[in-house]
């Protein structure tokens, strides 16, 4: 299980090919299904272009909804193992925001448990975001349910 | 009693800052810590209460040295 807040760009893909090298070698040929969200941003929202984007969180409660939310999924639906990676600071648009990988035996399992992480993260985690347009920046008051 | 009140996004800005240590009675709710910091302003009805790192009701009483954070609804992802 891996969770991690950075403050950096990061390329989920590479990343997910090495986590699966270096962690997940040893499992290799357990698992038969794996589940992969990645959240990007978007140019536009509201009707309006979006030059950028600032994400605050709440250190330390972040990560520690991050870990529980990953830990009872793995309990849940009996997972190989799970991961998160969640950026903060400045993006711009098309930069990688969320990455959501699991790894389970089925993939019944795999999809529901990449959903439910991913709408639980939307609806409970401590981010904020905050929108930089032509003229000032505004902070996205809610995100839309997922379901 | 002292407990530590944090703030964030929208509501750091509108509070001017991103916290406080607020000293108030024995006996108290994280509604009460809000009205302490807040100077008597009414906690908006969508602000989520976090004691300790772990969401609770502003109902939900508060101990000497607990953090209480007061935030918007949560937008990542």
């Amino acid at each position: 299980m891996k969770i991690e807040v950075r403050s950096t760009p990061f390329a989920p893909w590479e990343l997910l090919q090495t986590y699966e090298r270096e962690m997940l070698g040893g499992a290799a040929g357990r698992y038969g299904a794996t589940a992969v969200f990645v959240g990007t941003m978007r140019d536009f929202n509201e009707g309006d272009t979006v030059r950028g984007m600032s994400l605050e969180h709440y250190p330390g409660m972040t990560e520690r909804q991050l870990e529980k939310l990953l830990a009872d999924a793995i309990e849940r639906w009996s997972l190989d193992d799970a991961l998160v990676i969640h950026r903060v600071g400045d993006l711009d648009p098309a930069d990688p925001i969320v990455l959501v990988a699991v790894w389970s035996a089925h993939r019944k399992e795999a999809f529901e448990a990449c959903r439910h992480i991913m709408e639980e993260l939307k609806s409970t985690v401590p981010f904020w975001k905050k929108e930089r347009l032509a003229e000032g920046t505004r902070w996205v008051e809610k995100n839309r349910p997922g379901y | 009693m002292t407990v530590q009140v944090k703030f964030f996004a929208s509501l750091k800005e509108q509070m001017g800052c991103d916290g406080a240590t607020v000293e108030i009675g024995e006996v108290a709710t994280a509604a009460d810590v809000w009205l302490q910091a807040s100077g008597g302003k009414a906690l908006p009805a969508n602000v989520l209460v976090a004691i300790n790192m772990e969401y609770a009701d502003q109902n939900h009483p508060v101990k000497s040295g607990d953090e209480v954070a007061f935030f918007p609804p949560v937008t990542g992802g």
